[in-house]
Parts: C-alpha cells; structure tokens; sequence
C-alpha cells in the first residue's frame, strides 16, 4: 500500500504535472479564468487518467508494441467521449464554457505520458494511483491559478463575489490570456522557492525526470518528441 | 608618470558620459512634455507623476534588497521609467492603478529580465500595455477642461474635424505627456543635441508612418489629416523617447533603420486597420520583440573581414 501512498505524492506534489513537469499546458492556460472551470477541466482529466491508467495497464501485455500509440489513442478517446457525453447531460454550462477543451483531453500530454511512462509498465493498482496522484496534481494546479485569476480579474471566489465592486475595479488582465502566462509564472516561481528552502532544510524534493534533467529513457513524450540530446537518441 | 604608464584592461579611453548623466539628459528633456501637462491637466497629473516615479523607484529598491542585489538606484533609470510612464497615462486614472504600472514596469518588465540593460522590452510602454489591458476603461477616459470627450485621434478617425494649431501647442484631451508636440520636441532637440538620441530611429519611424498613410490612409494627399495624425497620440513621444531607449532598440545603424520601418509601419497597420485609434505603444514593444531578430541580420562586417565562403553541401 506503502507505493500507492508514493504515487499519490508523486502526482500531487513532487511531479506535479502543472508545476512541476510542465504538462498539459494548452487547457492549463485556455480554461483556468476561474476556479470552477480549472476544477471542472482538472476533475474530467482525472476521471479520464484513472480510467486510461486501468485500462492501458490491464492491456498491457496484449497491445503490440508497434502500435501502442494508435491503441492508447482509441482508448483514451473512447473514455473522453463518454465523459463529454456525461458532461453535457449533468454540467451542461460547465461543459460549454469548457468547450473544445473537453474534446481535446484525448491529447493532452498528462494521459499519453502517464500512459507511455507508468501503466504500460506497471500492474493494475498502483496505475489507478498513479492516475489519481497525477490528476488531483493536475486539479490543484488549475484550480490554484483559476482561484488567483478569478480573485484578480473578477474579485470573486468560485462565482461567489468577495471583493465589492463598490471600490474594487477588476484587473481584467487577469481573465485574459496575458494574465494566464502572468500567474502560471508566479506560481511556478512559488513552487520552485518551496523547492529551494526544503533543499536547504536538507529534505530536498527529488529532482523530476524528464525534460528538465535531459533523461529520456523516462519521458512519456519520448517517442514523439524530437528535441532529444544526441545521445539519447542513439540509445533508442 | 601614473598617468602615462596605467595599466588596466581594455577600455582604454573613456567618454564623460555615464548612464546616470544620460538618464539625467532624458529627465531634464522630459521636463517641458510634463510642466505643459500639469499645466493643462491640473494637480492630479502632478500627483500621478509623482506617485509613478515613488512607486518605480521604491520597486527597484524593494526588489535589489530581497534578491540581495546592488541598489542600481543611483542610474535614476527608475525615475525616467516612472516618468515616461506617467506621461502615458491619461490625467484621471486613480492614483493606485498607477502604482501597479509602477511596479509592474519595474519589477516584471525589468528586474526579473536581469534590470536596466537586459529588459526584452521598454519598461514604461509594456506597463502601459498592461494598465491598458487591465483597467481597460480607466485608461482610455481622457477628460480635458473638464470635459470627457474623445482624442483628436479618436475624432480624426471618425471623419471629425480636428484643430491641427491645438494639438501642436498641446490643447487637446490625451495622456499627460503626449499632448504637447512643441514641448516633446524641445525636448527631443535637447536631446539630438547633447548627443544621447539621432535622428536615425524616429525619422524612418516618422517617414514610413507618413508614407504608410499616404498609400493606405483613405485620405491621399491631405496634409491636414497627415499633420494631425503624426500630431495625435503618442507618435511623438513614442518616436523621440522610447523607440530610442538604447536597450531595447537595435545599435547596429541598418538595425535602427529596420527598426524604424517596422515602427511605422506596425503603427500605420494600429491605426488605419486597427480596433483603435492608437496603437503606438503595442508598435513599439512589438518591434522591441523583434530586435535580437534584426540585430542578428544586421551584424556589421568588422574592418578586413572577408565574405565567409559559401560551403559546399
């Protein structure tokens, strides 16, 4: 149970997808102008990882190598028709102000990377806490820059007004697509500060894999990805 | 005898000039555009002004003592930036939205790029373009004699009659420091003359604008509508003070002439096809975008060198 638990931190905290490996950043960018559309696009991500996760690690001795990629693509669809489905008939105002953004899930980076890198390798249960880890991360990461862009742009908490318009003028940057680039950054920032005191604390968070360190080997997007180091590439 | 037998590192002769003293020129020619403004506009331009300026310079100190850094303060770029940045807001913007300009222009534009000489962009133009994105209405009220009306820019698009005589002399709604053509050119002259600007960036700046409205400007040959349109809004202060700013603008002189044409054109496109009737603040920074860009076509050929040969593939 105890690598349950580790995958759960993995996901929220030491691989936080959004902060940390910088995944998925198109919704992360597109959807957050309030905190109830990065949890909406954040919890539909999580449904749609766990169920990939399952799924992809239950088949994984049956899927071909040759062509998992097209395999992991008709699952990860399917679910994320069935979820868009789901939202329309129960949430449909969510699911219009989400948009396209639903849809586009099927290729969002989390699901494949998680895919390639953890369930094609890994047995049934720790892949589902492999997809709850990665997609309450991923949840945190919307909602936190959905809240700050909401409380700035708007001077509201979840829809609720906290900040009266009777002195407040809305930033409305905030709402914008500049203000998205604006607090991701900050927030990143924050993230990569609490990094460097627990370092000097001497409990250091260990350093992601991926990009950021140039090992390939454990990348997700390794197949598709095409700024690799030469080296890496020759081990391929 | 120490004179004559220094030894040091390359350079070797050294001019007067340092950035303060050149920041200090840029102060002393900005110095008519903004007495005309407090004059025309009233003491709440004064109060914007100042508080722009607090706000930049306290940012930077702020900043340097929690990133442990030297205080750079004594540059006085802090100030240019606040002023410039007060001169491009309109007379009636609450005091505190000014603040966050201030910091804004200081503390992201600037200081996170490394401060003064590493900024990807003007300071003061890219806090403008955030104020005028964030507080949108705020920005873009411009009341002049009391009255709320629109720019001569604004007129002049919707086919109204402007007074090219009083936006000359600067009697006409607009931010704080544009209004005024005769005051930015004493300025500017002060400037060309000290030797801190030349003419090479805002005069391309000036004639691509006029050419681009001539061929594209719906008005052909009408010098009163040319007049007021390199008159009107910010195309003056933009063009002496802040496409010159030595950062963020090309040091290669074919990279000052491109950068010139990008200028106006980008301006021509802002104005003639844009939503608004001013676009010369998003002119620049885009072009400051543009720079390395520009710098890197434009590298002059050092004295000898000799066409690298092309390589045989």
């Amino acid at each position: 149970m105890n690598k349950n638990v580790e995958r759960l931190y993995n996901g929220i905290i030491k691989e936080n997808p959004t902060f940390v490996l910088m995944l998925g950043m198109c919704p992360t960018l597109a959807v957050t102008s309030s905190a109830i559309n990065g949890l909406g696009m954040g919890l539909s991500t999580t449904v749609v990882l766990i169920l990939s996760n399952l799924l992809i690690s239950a088949f994984r001795k049956v899927i071909p190598n040759g062509v998992r990629m097209p395999a992991y693509i008709v699952i990860v669809a399917s679910l994320v028709t069935v979820v868009q489905f789901i939202m329309e008939a129960y949430t449909p105002s969510l699911s219009a102000s989400l948009g396209v953004y639903i849809p586009l899930i099927v290729v969002n980076c989390i699901i494949l990377g998680r895919a390639e890198s953890y369930a094609s390798k890994n047995p049934i249960v720790p892949s589902i806490f492999d997809g709850i880890g990665m997609g309450l991360g991923f949840t945190v990461g919307l909602t936190s820059i959905g809240l700050v862009r909401e409380f700035l742009g708007a001077g509201q908490l979840f829809g609720f007004q906290v900040l009266s318009l009777d002195w407040f003028t809305p930033i409305t940057i905030f709402v914008m697509a500049p203000g998205a680039f604006l607090v991701l950054a900050f927030l990143v920032a924050g993230m990569n500060i609490i990094r460097k005191k627990m370092e000097a604390k001497g409990k250091p968070l260990p350093a992601p894999s991926g990009c950021l360190t140039g090992d390939c080997a454990s990348c997700g997007q390794s197949a598709m990805c095409t700024g690799k180091k030469p080296e890496s590439a020759k081990t391929e | 005898m120490s004179d004559l037998y220094h030894v040091s590192s390359s350079p070797h002769v050294r001019d007067k000039d340092t950035t303060s003293r050149i920041m200090l020129y840029v102060i002393i020619a900005l110095l008519p555009a903004s007495i005309f403004g407090i004059v025309n506009f009233g003491l709440h331009a004064l109060v914007l002004i100042l508080v722009t300026i607090a706000s930049c310079v306290a940012s930077e100190w702020i900043f340097e003592k929690i990133v442990h850094k030297k205080s750079t303060l004594n540059d006085l770029s802090a100030v240019v930036t606040g002023l410039l940045l007060a001169l491009n807001l309109p007379p009636t913007l609450p005091w505190w939205e000014a603040v966050i300009g201030g910091v804004f222009a200081i503390v992201i534009v600037k200081m996170l790029f490394g401060g003064l000489g590493q900024n990807f962009m003007n300071p003061a133009l890219g806090a403008r373009c955030f104020l005028l994105i964030a507080f949108a209405a705020d920005m873009t009220k411009f009341t002049f004699d009391g009255v709320t009306g629109a720019t001569p820019l604004a007129q002049l698009r919707n086919g109204e009659e402007v007074n090219v005589m009083d936006m000359l002399i600067g009697r006409t709604a607009g931010t704080i420091g544009e209004t005024s053509v005769i005051c930015i050119l004493i300025g500017a002259i002060f400037l060309i003359l000290m030797g801190v600007i030349d003419l090479r960036i805002p005069g391309t700046y000036i004639i691509t604008f006029v050419i681009f409205l001539l061929l594209f400007g719906g008005h052909g040959f009408d010098w009163n509508y040319i007049v007021a349109e390199l008159c009107g809004g910010g195309l003056m202060l933009g063009a002496f003070f802040m496409a010159t700013d030595y950062v963020t603008s090309p040091i290669t002189p074919k990279g000052q002439i491109i950068f010139g044409i990008c200028l106006g054109v980008l301006t021509g496109l802002f104005r003639v096809f844009g939503a608004n009737a001013e676009g010369v603040s998003f002119a620049i920074i885009l072009s400051n975008v543009l720079v390395p860009i520009i710098e890197k076509f434009t590298v002059p050929k050092a004295f000898g060198q000799v066409k690298e040969a092309k390589k045989n593939e």
